[in-house]
């Protein structure tokens, strides 16, 4: 470690005003705070500094995401032998489905971080560490199967016109990663729906289509995988969003930690619960043709991305709503617009990236309304204050 | 009779011409006629006819108006607007009806919407009401240069990239669509032109950077 910072401080004056590399000082700066907590200090103001910063933060994110990725890579592997109808060992499904999962990973890296420090080079900002977690999103909510130029193309589009138009890491008012994910399901919507994206190399007589997927053909209810398959992951989709299980592992890790906030995922898991339970009550009198409508209210929780949504998505601190009470209103809203969302337009059966890219919208706005009404409340306890002095 | 006769391109009706295609642009600048921008963009041809509408509409439009603007009583003067835009229009769309049936049957109601842009009651009422015939026809030609070019830039992409297509033809070889290549359905989708136009407002004010407002 110290050879390591022995030669960071030895290249270091190059990219120092006046150096030969001054050009480059923001990408220098970048691996540099990656590599080391930066020692910079204070100089007025407040000089209390918490340790974690923002690349430590977006580091414990990667962390919680990594079991739901391992698992989506040898999800891809078995997905895919199951429908071949060949035995195959634990490795032989990881790696099957590394191969594939893997080089979308580094695409989505090597063009998001590239796009980021061309960026911050020509405006001579410091790199922000904002792309890292979208970097490692992006593969996780994409078919297994996505063309490699498809992500490359999704990723730069998230990007520049998600983020650095508004201004960079910590401006931008839509979710990248769902960005990404938006452009992609309405720009290569054969790519990225129907029943033969969803397991890789997939063999053609077999069905490959998502419960919710399945759904949408109105077939019957007892034709969906076991609720223990669904929730544990064993089941064609999206790579990390399968298991509702290691999601949770990871919303466990960020709850902990305290960077993820519970606020937003348990009402989000709240908000979907509460309606879709009271459209399976009044399903069969309003509407029993609905698949969608009469199913148990549980259903919603594990199937599709709601769960990945809730816990990674829902809770990006830069898009979410900042006030406690507002989080309680923006989650509620996300699970609601997403059961509504799948219940109501069969076009779009998962609803949850688009609720949640909505609620990304109106955030600041419902921040608003809990700030002023907060001020309100205030004045009027001033007042009564005053009042009973006088 | 005192006043030497203006020349009639002189520097200041050049500028009537040239301000609304960069500095003054329609589109980008006071943010007029997006609704068609949006509409008619998907592919060039249509865009192009568009274009041309507007700006006959736009250019005779001035005139008809600088030249009735004496005798225009101010109360009732956007009733007297509408009832020669409306005039022009319809004669537009049964030019068209006549002579480009299928880009006609494409455009559909937007050329009947013509009536509602807002950069022709825009030009009426900030130019030609105030202003003599040979400026105005002036005006209303480069405002009509200014959306018109952005509506073909926008639809330039559109159909490029949405449809593989320039002008009806298929431009990119059908070896990438083997290669496994595939036209952006998102590009066909209004959302996009406004993003696209989005883009060109960002260009523009990365290059002139008296564009950029105050916040």
């Amino acid at each position: 470690m110290s050879a390591l910072r022995a030669l960071v401080d030895k290249i270091k004056p190059q990219f120092e005003k006046g150096g030969r590399l001054e050009y480059l000082h923001s990408t220098f700066e970048a691996f540099e705070s990656f590599l080391f907590v930066p020692n910079t200090t204070t100089r007025h103001g407040s000089h209390i500094r918490d340790y974690i910063d923002m690349k430590r933060t977006m580091s414990v994110v990667v962390l919680a995401l990594v079991p739901a990725l391992l698992f989506g890579m040898w999800n891809v592997g078995y997905q895919h032998f199951l429908s071949h109808g060949e035995a195959s060992t634990l490795w032989q499904n990881f790696w099957f489905g590394f191969g594939k999962v893997f080089p979308i990973l580094v695409v989505s890296y090597v063009v998001g971080l590239g796009i980021e420090f061309i960026f911050a080079q020509i405006r001579g900002h410091e790199v922000n560490e904002g792309f890292l977690v979208s970097g490692i999103l992006i593969p996780l909510i994409v078919p297994p199967d996505t063309p490699l130029w498809m992500v490359a193309i999704a990723t730069a589009f998230a990007v520049v016109i998600g983020k650095e138009v508004f201004g960079g890491t910590g401006m931008n008012i839509l979710n990248p990663a769902l960005t990404a994910r938006a452009f992609l399901f309405f720009a290569y919507p054969q790519d990225m729906s129907g029943d033969k994206v969803w397991i890789a190399d997939k063999a053609d007589a077999f069905s490959g289509a998502t419960p919710l997927g399945d759904l949408l053909v109105n077939e019957p209810l007892s034709s969906l995988p076991s609720i223990s398959d669904m929730f544990w992951g064993f089941i064609p989709g999206s790579v990390g969003e399968t298991s509702t299980f290691l999601i949770l592992v990871g919303a466990v890790i960020l709850i902990i930690t305290g960077i993820g906030s519970w606020r937003i995922m348990l009402s989000v898991f709240l908000g979907g619960f509460g309606l879709a339970t009271l459209f399976w009550a009044i399903g069969p009198y309003v509407a029993p043709d609905n698949v969608y409508m009469n199913l148990p209210p549980y259903f919603h929780m594990i199937m599709g991305g709601f769960a990945f949504g809730a816990v990674f998505m829902a809770t990006d601190p830069v898009t979410a709503s900042q006030t406690s009470r507002g989080k309680w209103y923006y989650g509620i809203l996300i699970g609601v617009m997403a059961v509504l969302i799948r219940v109501l337009n069969p076009a779009y059966p998962e609803g949850m990236m688009l609720a949640i890219l909505l609620m990304n919208v109106f955030a600041p706005l419902i921040d608003h309304y809990v700030v002023e009404a907060n001020i309100k409340k205030r004045k009027k306890r001033a007042k009564s204050a005053q009042l009973a002095t006088v | 009779m005192s006043d030497r006769r203006e020349p009639l391109f002189s520097a200041k009706n050049r500028k009537l011409l040239t301000a609304p295609l960069s500095k003054e642009n329609p589109i980008t600048i006071q943010v007029l006629g997006i609704c068609s921008a949006l509409a008619v963009t998907v592919k060039l041809e249509p865009a192009f006819v568009m274009a041309l509408s507007v700006t006959a509409v736009l250019a005779v439009g001035n005139v008809v108006i600088s030249l009735l603007r004496k005798t225009i009583a101010p109360r009732i003067r956007i009733i007297v607007q509408l009832v020669v835009i409306a005039a022009l229009v319809i004669l537009v769309d049964q030019v068209l009806k006549a002579f480009v049936y299928d880009v006609s049957k494409q455009l559909s109601v937007f050329v009947g919407l013509i009536i509602t842009n807002c950069i022709i009651m825009g030009r009426f009422e900030a130019f030609a009401m105030s202003n003599k015939v040979w400026p105005s026809f002036l005006d209303g030609l480069g405002n009509a240069a200014g959306y018109g070019w952005i509506l073909i830039v926008v639809a330039f992409f559109r159909e490029l990239l949405g449809s593989g297509t320039i002008w009806g033809y298929k431009v990119i070889p059908q070896g990438f669509y083997d290669f496994g290549y595939k036209d952006n359905g998102l590009m066909i989708l209004p959302p996009m032109a406004l993003i696209v136009v989005g883009i060109i407002i960002w260009v523009q004010r990365n290059k002139d950077k008296e564009l950029i407002e105050e916040n």
